[in-house]
C-alpha cells in the first residue's frame, strides 16, 4: 500500500521535471498544477507564463481558467496576448512547453481537437489554443496525461500539435524550432524518445508499478528503453504542498456566487429604463 | 462617440448577419451584450473570439450564430462548452460553420486587421492538421531568406465589443489588467461598442493601461456587472462557480433553454439579469 495516488505520483514527477529559473509555458489543468508545485517546492525562481499574458505569475490557488484574476494580481508583468505569441513563445524566449491533451500517439503529436472526423465529430474538443506554437517554439515541451487505450493510440483522429511527426527526424525536417517533447509524464510511468526513431519508450518506472501494467495501458505495443530507472516515491514535503495547493484550490473555487451590485449612482441611466 | 444604452447600441450597431467580435480573453467579456443579442433574436451572425466561451455558448444554443471563427472553444477548467458541441455534432439548434486557428494564428489576424494590412504572419500552423481543414491558412516566401511563413488572412469584423472598466466623458476607455487581444480586435473594427463598469470625470493616470481613444469608439453603453460572471479586475471577481455549474445547465437542451427564457428572455437589462440571479441562489 502506498500513502500517496497515482494522479499524485504523476504531477510530483512532472513537477521534478523543471529546474529553478526555467521559464516554462503552462497549459491548464495538470499542467498548471506541476508547475506550481515546482514553485512551490524545489524551484522557487521557475517562471510560470500563462497565454493569458501573466509572466512570472506566483499564484496562491490553480487558476480555473488560464486568466483567472490571481494570475494577474501575481504576475511580474501582464502583457497583450499577442505579444506573449510572438515575442515571447515564437522568439525562443521560453525553455519549457507543459503540455496535456486528449489524445497522444507514439511520436508525442498530440490531439486536441476533435475524436471521430473533423466535419462529422463524434465528440468536437475545444481545440488548439495555444498549443502547436507552443509544440513548435519552446525549447522542448513535457506532456503530462493519464494513461489509457483511448488516449494512447496508434494513430490519433486529428494531429493538432506536432511531436515528431512520423518520426525517424521528420520534426526536425518540418521547420519546428523546437526540439520537442523530449518527456511524457503518466499515471504508470514515464516515457521518452528514442533517439533514432524518436519513437516514445518507456524509461522511468513508478514505485509498484510493474512494466506489463504500464504497457496495457497505451494502446500501442510499448517500446521499453534498455535500464529503466524507478522514480523515486513523493517526498512527504512534496505530498504536503501539493495536497494543501488542492485544498487551497478546492476552497477558493467553492466560494459562494458574488453577483456584482448596480451602484445607486446608475439609477436615470438610459439602460435602467429599458421598456 | 455616443454614450447609448446597451440596447440601443446593440440594434445601431449589430445588424443580422454581422462580423462581430465580443472579445476578452477570461477576462472582461462582455457577457451583458451577448444576453441583448439574444434578447433582440439577432440571426445569421459571424462569431469572432479567440475563446469562445459560456456567452458564445449561449449565442450558438439559442440560433444567433452561422459561423464561428476562433482559436479555442472550451469551458475553461471544466470541459466542453455543450452547446458548441451540440452545433457542430448534431446541428442543434443550426449548422454552425467552423473558420478555426490557433491563438498565435488570431493574434496575427487581428494584429494585421489592426493595421489593416491583408494578412497576419507567423512561424506557425507547422505538423498541424488545421492547414488540411482551413483552406484559409496559407503560406508566403519571405523576399529575403526565402523561408515559408505562415499566413492568415486579417480579421476586420464589422464591430468589435468590449467590456472595461471605465470610459470618461469624452468617451475615452481605459482596460487594467489582463488584456488578451482586445486592444487588436477594437483597432481591426469597423465599429467598436464598449460597455463599462463606471463613466467618470476624468481617468486615473494610467501609464500602461490600454487606453481606447473617444475617436476611435462608436459608443460606450454604461452596464455595470456587465461582464460577470466573468471578471472586471477591481470590481469582481470571476465565479467559478457559475462556469462550473454552467456544465449541468448547459449539457441538456431544455435545461439550457429554460435558463435562457428564465434569466435572459424573461429579463428586461442586465440589471434584471443579474437580479434574476440573485433570487434563483
Amino acid at each position: 500500500m502506498s500513502d500517496y495516488t497515482r494522479d499524485e505520483m504523476m504531477t510530483v514527477a512532472a513537477a521534478r521535471l523543471l529546474w529553478d529559473g526555467c521559464v516554462c509555458f503552462v497549459g491548464i489543468g495538470l499542467p498548471s498544477a506541476a508547475c506550481n508545485l515546482a514553485r512551490l517546492t524545489h524551484a522557487p525562481r521557475v517562471v510560470l507564463i500563462y497565454e493569458s499574458g501573466t509572466i512570472g505569475t506566483r499564484p496562491e490557488v490553480l487558476p480555473l481558467s488560464i486568466g483567472d484574476g490571481e494570475l494577474a494580481e501575481t504576475a511580474a508583468c501582464v502583457v497583450p496576448l499577442p505579444e506573449v505569441f510572438s515575442y515571447y513563445l515564437q522568439a525562443g524566449r521560453v525553455d519549457v512547453g507543459f503540455l496535456g491533451a486528449a489524445q497522444i500517439d507514439r511520436y508525442g503529436n498530440l490531439n486536441s481537437t476533435v475524436i471521430g472526423p473533423y466535419d462529422r465529430p463524434a465528440t468536437r474538443l475545444p481545440g488548439a489554443g495555444g498549443a502547436p506554437e507552443i509544440a513548435s517554439h519552446a525549447r522542448q515541451t513535457f506532456v503530462v496525461m493519464k494513461a489509457t487505450r483511448r488516449s494512447f493510440v496508434p494513430r490519433l483522429d486529428f494531429c493538432t500539435s506536432a511531436g515528431f511527426l512520423d518520426g525517424t527526424g521528420a520534426r526536425a525536417r518540418s521547420g519546428a524550432k523546437g526540439a520537442g517533447p523530449r518527456v511524457v509524464i503518466t499515471d504508470v510511468g514515464i516515457l521518452t524518445p528514442l533517439p533514432a526513431t524518436d519513437e516514445l519508450a518507456l524509461s522511468a518506472m513508478y514505485p509498484g508499478i510493474p512494466i506489463a501494467e504500464a504497457c496495457a495501458a497505451v494502446g500501442w505495443p510499448l517500446a521499453i528503453h534498455e535500464s529503466p530507472v524507478t522514480v523515486p516515491r513523493p517526498t512527504p514535503e512534496e505530498l504536503s504542498a501539493l495536497q494543501a495547493l488542492h485544498a487551497r484550490t478546492a476552497a477558493a473555487h467553492a466560494r459562494p456566487v458574488h453577483i456584482p451590485n448596480r451602484s445607486s449612482s446608475d439609477v436615470g441611466h438610459p439602460e435602467s429604463h429599458r421598456g | 462617440m455616443e454614450f447609448l444604452s446597451l440596447s440601443e447600441a446593440m440594434s445601431r450597431f449589430v445588424p443580422d448577419g454581422a462580423q462581430v467580435a465580443l472579445e476578452g480573453f477570461t477576462h472582461l467579456i462582455p457577457f451583458a451584450a451577448g444576453h441583448e443579442l439574444i434578447r433582440q433574436g439577432r440571426r445569421d451572425l459571424h462569431l469572432v473570439r479567440m475563446t469562445p466561451d459560456l456567452v458564445y455558448d449561449q449565442l450558438i444554443g439559442t440560433g444567433c450564430a452561422r459561423r464561428l471563427t476562433f482559436s479555442w472553444g472550451g469551458n475553461p477548467g471544466v470541459g466542453s462548452l455543450h452547446r458548441l458541441r451540440d452545433a457542430v455534432e448534431r446541428d442543434w439548434p443550426a449548422p454552425l460553420e467552423l473558420d478555426e486557428h490557433t491563438h498565435a494564428g488570431m493574434a496575427a489576424a487581428y494584429c494585421a486587421g489592426a493595421a489593416r494590412l491583408p494578412f497576419g504572419l507567423l512561424r506557425g500552423y507547422i505538423g498541424t492538421d488545421l492547414v488540411k481543414h482551413n483552406p484559409a491558412i496559407a503560406s508566403v516566401r519571405c523576399p529575403y531568406t526565402g523561408e515559408a511563413i505562415a499566413t492568415v488572412p486579417a480579421l476586420n469584423p464589422d464591430v468589435t465589443i468590449l467590456h472595461a472598466q471605465r470610459a470618461d466623458q469624452e468617451g475615452n476607455v481605459a482596460i487594467e489588467g489582463i488584456v488578451g487581444a482586445q486592444r487588436e480586435a477594437a483597432l481591426a473594427a469597423r465599429c467598436l461598442v464598449v460597455t463599462v463598469e463606471e463613466i467618470v470625470d476624468a481617468l486615473p493616470p494610467a501609464m500602461n493601461g490600454v487606453v481606447l481613444p473617444h475617436w476611435l469608439v462608436s459608443a460606450v453603453a454604461l452596464c455595470p456587472g456587465g461582464a460577470y460572471p466573468s471578471y472586471a479586475h477591481g470590481y469582481y471577481a470571476r465565479d467559478n462557480a457559475f462556469y462550473q455549474r454552467w456544465d449541468d445547465i448547459a449539457r441538456d437542451r431544455d435545461a439550457f433553454l429554460a435558463w435562457i427564457e428564465r434569466h435572459v428572455m424573461g429579463t428586461a437589462d442586465h440589471a434584471g439579469f443579474l437580479q434574476s440571479l440573485k433570487e434563483a441562489a
